[in-house]
């Protein structure tokens, strides 16, 4: 079930599109979805999917296809690190290897108190502002270096 | 950023993003001139044509003969789709025009609407940049409520109605096709071509795809003429064009230059390589450019004839700048890695082929590499390109191939004695956290 809340966003989402096209809203209604959920799990990407009148392997289709959709629980605060290219040769990688240290995980890994999960991270088009992070997919952070790396993870209660 | 351009620095310090910003600027005057004097879509079609406007996201299709491909007269639905979905590695310029100019996109948008009777369009904006979408919406919404979008623009009898589309994480949907799929609901696969976008677009109607900056440059030659916009830059170039410096530069951002600037210039305003060191290779237009070796790309000059002349391509302007103390291996390993997770899967050729690349130059990399690995590359790579539905296949080969090609005695040096040519040390301490002037934002 999602909250009345949820349903109105993913309504002026559908909006968007022809009447006939409401398949249209459903990266977005997922989108909503995780972020109520936290994740998506089968019963609530089955939820999207009816709501918007399609067939739930059609939306399990685009929720395993694109990268920021969890299909797997993950911490409250998720952060991903580009280490394409440009952004490895300005820190990309260093700024992984000091979250790693500070936060003891690896890659795909959550903090035991479940509030961290790291992610590698591809292109997110903002490679002259490396190191760049990405929390919980809508907080892009720029220039990353360990003291503002610190800063962040102080803030995240 | 540069003052020659007028996308990102329309005015000297000026850099407010909303409409009355924007209308300050001398923003929408473009499409009010096109409603008050009824110009017929010909003319407009002619001045793109005459401005050499080429298309920004990459391919530089001429945009004025895209436009002139849409049939107009079709009854029904058209579309108008803006691709912000800019994830190729090395490029951040739609970011930053979304950012500090969107309704120079918007209305770049609704002329095109006007232009081939389109009623509805769609940005489609990059899932990572989540403020810059929300901006985006906001703008749309003022646009709405001073009538220069939605029913009767400007009291005419012209109607356009535009949304924005947020992506959520996936590079090939920078494919236009794969990006229409997208809109639709479904995984972003790239459709067979043909039927093209113009005949067969999102749902099935005449759908015309064009990159921001392409949208975005639209006002200022409908205002200021095709001929001037060609002055800008040079034949065949028309414009300025932004370019995103990104890698081992003293100041990475975006700039924006005339059509034809020598890079020399340009990576002088980058704040030129780092630390006094060399430059060693350059990739000139994002990730799927062949890299050029630092002599050849210092006699280029930034348009798309010189560099393709040089053996890359311009592609969507993202300069990747890599100097002496860059590993060629490990550079070319990362950019592998991406194409080999980002491949959607389709055509065997790319599922397949972009695997065995990352894990060939991942055991070069690594030590593990054999004397038959680069034939073998080279070999893989015949095997993918110009055999899959859409570019992503050779987008994936063509650095494998130019690594190979400019740098072959250091992968030589990495198979025969089984670790880089550049000391590991080196290339950790030349790529580690620089001190840049900009500030952390978060």
């Amino acid at each position: 079930m999602l909250s009345q809340e949820a349903l109105k966003q993913i309504d002026s989402e559908i909006a968007k599109y022809p009447a006939d096209q409401k398949q249209s809203a459903v990266m977005a209604a997922l989108a909503i979805a995780q972020m109520e959920k936290g994740w998506l799990s089968t019963e609530t990407i089955e939820t999207v999917a009816g709501y918007l009148g399609m067939p739930p392997v059609a939306a399990y289709e685009v929720a395993s296809f694109y990268n920021m959709y969890d299909l797997q629980p993950v911490g409250r605060y998720k952060i991903t690190v580009c280490t394409n290219l440009p952004c490895a040769l300005s820190g990309g990688v260093h700024a992984a290897d000091y979250l790693k240290r500070k936060l003891g995980i690896g890659f795909n890994e959550t903090t035991a108190d479940g509030k961290f999960t790291l992610k590698e991270g591809e292109c997110m088009g903002a490679c002259g502002d490396a190191p760049v992070l990405l929390v919980n997919n809508v907080r892009m952070c720029s220039f990353m270096q360990p003291e503002a790396i610190d800063k962040l993870l102080a803030e995240c209660t | 950023m540069g003052a020659l351009g007028f996308i990102l620095s329309p005015e000297e310090g000026e850099r407010g993003w909303r409409l009355a910003d924007y209308v300050r600027r001398g923003g929408y005057a473009a499409l009010k001139k096109i409603i008050a004097e009824k110009i017929p879509a010909d003319h407009i079609v002619g001045e793109l044509k005459k401005s050499s406007l080429r298309g920004r996201g990459g391919a530089g299709f001429p945009t004025g003969l895209k436009w002139s491909f849409m049939p107009r007269q079709f009854p029904g639905d058209k579309y108008v789709v803006c691709n912000s979905d800019e994830g190729e590695p090395g490029t951040f310029k739609d970011r930053d025009i979304l950012r500090w100019n969107p309704h120079m996109v918007i209305e770049g948008m609704i002329i095109a609407g006007y232009a081939m009777g389109c009623q509805r369009g769609y940005n489609y904006i990059h899932g990572e940049i989540w403020d810059i979408y929300k901006r985006f919406e906001e703008a749309l919404d003022e646009a709405r409520a001073a009538n220069l979008l939605g029913p009767n623009i400007l009291g005419s009898d012209f109607s356009f109605e535009l949304q924005a589309h947020h992506g959520y994480g996936a590079y090939i949907c920078g494919e236009e096709t794969a990006l229409l799929e997208s809109i639709e609901g479904k995984k972003g696969q790239p459709r067979f071509k043909p039927p093209f976008p113009a005949s067969f677009g999102l749902y099935g109607k005449p759908t015309t795809i064009n990159n921001t900056e392409t949208f975005a440059s639209v006002p200022w030659i409908i205002t200021n003429g095709g001929d001037k916009f060609l002055e800008l830059g040079k034949p065949n170039n028309g414009g300025t064009k932004l370019f995103s410096v990104s890698g081992h530069v003293n100041r990475p951002g975006n700039f924006e230059v005339p059509m034809g600037t020598p890079f020399a210039e340009l990576l002088e305003m980058a704040g030129g390589v780092r630390a006094g060191r060399k430059l060693k290779a350059v990739i000139p237009g994002g990730s799927s450019a062949p890299v050029l070796p630092a002599d050849i790309m210092m006699d280029c000059t930034l348009d798309y004839d010189s560099i393709a002349k040089a053996g890359s391509m311009l592609g969507s302007g993202a300069v990747i700048v890599m100097d002496e103390t860059t590993c060629m291996v490990k550079a070319l390993e990362r950019l592998s890695y991406f194409y080999f997770e980002e491949s959607c899967g389709q055509c065997t050729p790319c599922r397949e082929g972009t695997g065995w690349l990352y894990r060939v130059v991942h055991r070069i990399e690594n030590g593990l590499g054999r004397r038959e690995d680069l034939d073998l590359l080279n070999s893989v790579t015949d095997n993918i390109m110009g055999r899959t539905i859409c570019a992503l296949g050779d987008a994936a080969s063509l650095p494998v191939r130019s690594f190979i090609k400019h740098f072959k005695a250091e992968f030589e040096y990495h198979i025969e004695r089984k670790q880089c040519l550049v000391p590991v040390d080196v290339q950790r301490a030349g790529s580690g956290f620089f001190v840049a002037e900009a500030k952390a934002t978060c």
